[in-house]
């Protein structure tokens, strides 16, 4: 195999040096690209020696030849199944990193709001793209950031004039399919300006059985006194690979919530960062992931804490089986100015087998001194005492831990307001914490 | 003539190695409360949870027969099901499962041990309200999770209100007066007082007499070191309360 002595960025520069070539896009983009291409060539992929990567091994992402498409598969694939089928706002559907016309349903927006593709934003609206696209997110976080930037081609394109609701939630649905192609970069901009407010579900499944690689990195900005949710469902088939980071830019006395719910694929790597700006900002960050097999979650959670009086409340489960891995940090910058931070930080997780780990990693650094920053990380079993006490009130053991599992995971679903979403994952977590408990 | 309900004989338990129980004798009848007293340390929340069944303690002498069977080879559900409740002293709180979806879940495992059908959540909204009265239960309590950010008071009245609505047979509350104020209490008493049946029976465990002036003890017994040493009608609550353990402990301590 050639991939054991070659340097495995070589065939990702040669697969852009032909994409460079035919992209499209103004100049700008293309300078984009270039940048990112170069970061790329500089960083390489991660290693474990890096502090951000300590306890997830991307070389099995390596050992496979993912190379970005860059151009859209002819596959249609069923996806009527993938849906919260009791919304009625704009779904947009990505096939292998690529909009369907074919699948995807624009509803009617209010006035000067926006609900396309990228590739569509970029013909009709360049300069709005242009003033937002690769602002926030920085290109050089990883190899990976860099990577998506290079190839930065199409995802969703959300933007909310000042004042502006889009009451319906916004389903942005990436299928991967075994078509020509194993990869899909995708870039997401949501751009929220001041007192505006929508909800966003970002949906990555499989509708194939190989292995996939998706690299996403999604840039929302959030200006004064505006609101955003984001629902991020993540269940992708157990060949496949998934990098992502969400970066959210957070103005004064905005309200901005993430949730990130993971039964993953073989490795599921999430980054969530957020950068607060301004003064009274509230944001929560809740996370589930379930898995078994040999799954790897990880999700690095970052908490920049700039200014003044702002909450970061973060919540995360995990229920891990068989010799599945978890891994959760979760960093917290309060910044000099910061005063009267209040950040809350809670990780916990039920291993139910042996040979299921996890990695937690807490990451304070505090430079205020008038601030409430709390943090906590559990790993365990379920709480004994709590099984007891359903015992003690006619309730079997076996039944006992399976309730307790899944209020477990309850948990963090509730906290997700958009009702058809919480309860279709309620019932599809139901199926795969009974499976999970059943080996 | 009644029956007898539980019958514990001679009864020694231990946790981690440590004997607690050091031979424990008691008949409880039916239609009958027992109050159980005794200093801090005495082995009373022990006798609770030996005859509860929970994990991590010994039984290493004696028998224990309740309405015919032997207890201590039952599981803590089994014993749930043939009509035994413990009232916790400290409520567990289960974040995520929702009371009225628990306590359903409890019931119907009662009556399907029984033979009965399981109840569906309409009907089962209707045992339940009458019940929420007796203990004075706001609606929202039942739509929380189980004891999740319960005040104390809240918490001995969700479990006395189980109690109601499981109807046991043979109720074990465990220091269920602590941290109630005195309304509370009040409410908490009312509530064991109107479950009271001919055919069910209480042992009432608790440190202070001042619960027993709500509920009236056929027996009180004094439990000090593993053992009961002294027993009596429900005047020796009021003697304790008067001349404190110190007297009944030291006797002891002269008579040996």
């Amino acid at each position: 195999m050639t991939t054991e002595t070659q340097n495995p960025i070589e065939p990702c520069l040669a697969a852009h040096e032909k994409f460079a070539d035919t992209a499209d896009g103004p100049g700008w983009l293309s300078d984009l690209r270039r940048t990112g291409i170069t970061h790329f060539t500089e960083l390489g992929f991660p290693t474990l020696k890096q502090e951000e990567w300590i306890f997830t091994n991307v070389r099995p992402i390596q050992e496979h030849s993912f190379l970005p498409a860059t151009k859209p598969t002819s596959s249609i694939p069923a996806v009527d199944d993938l849906f919260f089928s009791e919304l009625s706002g704009s779904r947009l559907v990505f096939v292998d990193g690529h909009l369907s016309h074919a699948l995807s349903k624009f509803a009617d927006v209010p006035e000067g709001a926006i609900v396309t593709n990228l590739a569509s934003a970029l013909e009709t609206h360049p300069e709005l793209v242009e003033k937002h696209l690769a602002r926030y997110a920085k290109t050089d976080e990883s190899g990976y950031s860099a990577l998506n930037t290079a190839f930065i081609q199409d995802g969703a394109f959300i933007y909310l004039p000042k004042g502006k609701v889009i009451d319906e939630p916004i389903q942005l649905l990436y299928v991967s399919t075994d078509g020509d192609s194993n990869t899909a970069t995708l870039r997401n901009l949501v751009v929220a300006e001041p007192t505006s407010s929508c909800k966003v579900i970002e949906s990555y499944q499989s509708a194939g059985e190989h292995a996939f690689f998706t690299n996403a990195v999604t840039e929302i900005r959030v200006d004064e006194s505006a609101n955003v949710e984001h629902c991020k469902f993540q269940d992708q088939n157990e060949e496949s690979f998934h990098i992502a980071t969400i970066q959210a830019q957070l103005a004064k006395a905005c309200n901005f919530t993430s949730h990130s719910i993971s039964t993953g694929s073989r490795i599921a790597r999430n980054n969530i960062n957020l950068v607060m700006n301004g003064e009274g900002i509230e944001c929560t960050l809740n996370g589930l992931y379930i898995v078994g097999g040999k799954q790897v979650v990880d999700h690095h959670t970052l908490a920049d804490h700039a200014m003044p009086h702002c909450n970061s409340h973060e919540h995360y489960h995990g229920v891990l089986g068989d010799r599945s891995r978890g891994v959760f940090n979760g960093k917290i910058f309060v910044r000099e100015d910061a005063q009267k931070t209040d950040a809350k930080q809670s990780s916990r997780a039920i291993v139910l087998t042996d040979g299921a780990t996890v990695n937690a990693k807490p990451q304070l650094e505090i430079f205020a001194d008038d601030v409430k920053c709390t943090h906590g990380a559990t790993v365990g079993q379920l709480n004994s005492e709590a099984v007891f006490y359903c015992r003690s009130r006619g309730i079997d053991e076996a039944s006992a831990r399976r309730l307790l599992t899944h209020a477990f995971a309850g948990e963090i679903i509730e906290r997700i307001s958009i009702e058809p979403v919480r309860e279709r994952l309620e019932e599809l977590l139901w199926d795969r914490l009974e499976e999970l408990i059943e080996q | 003539m009644s029956n007898k309900l539980i019958e514990i004989k001679d009864l020694s338990a231990s946790i981690d190695g440590k004997q607690i129980l050091k031979g424990i004798n008691l008949t409880v009848n039916e239609g009958e409360v027992h109050a159980i007293m005794g200093p801090n340390g005495s082995g009373k929340s022990t006798l609770g949870y030996v005859l509860s069944g929970r994990d991590g303690y010994d039984v290493d002498g004696g028998s224990v027969s309740y309405a015919g069977n032997d207890l201590i080879d039952m599981a803590p559900e089994e014993r749930a099901r043939e009509g035994l409740f413990l009232a916790f002293q400290y409520p567990v709180e289960i974040p995520g499962v929702n009371n009225t979806y628990f306590l359903r879940a409890a019931f119907n495992e009662l009556r399907k041990h029984r033979g009965e059908e399981e109840m569906d959540a309409v009907d089962f909204l209707g045992v339940v309200k009458e019940k929420m009265k007796l203990l004075e239960l706001p609606d929202g309590m039942m739509k929380r999770s189980v004891n999740e950010g319960f005040s104390g008071g809240e918490k001995k009245r969700n479990e006395i209100f189980q109690m109601a609505v499981l109807d046991p047979k043979l109720s074990v509350l465990d220091e269920t007066d602590s941290g109630l104020d005195i309304d509370a209490l009040k409410i908490v008493a009312n509530g064991v007082n109107a479950l009271r049946k001919p055919d069910n029976a209480s042992i009432v465990i608790t440190h202070y007499q001042r619960l027993l002036d709500y509920i009236v003890p056929d027996f009180v017994h004094v439990l000090s070191d593993g053992r009961i040493i002294k027993s009596g009608g429900k005047e020796l609550a009021l003697e304790l309360e008067e001349k404190g353990y110190d007297w009944i402990t030291n006797g002891e301590a002269v008579a040996a």
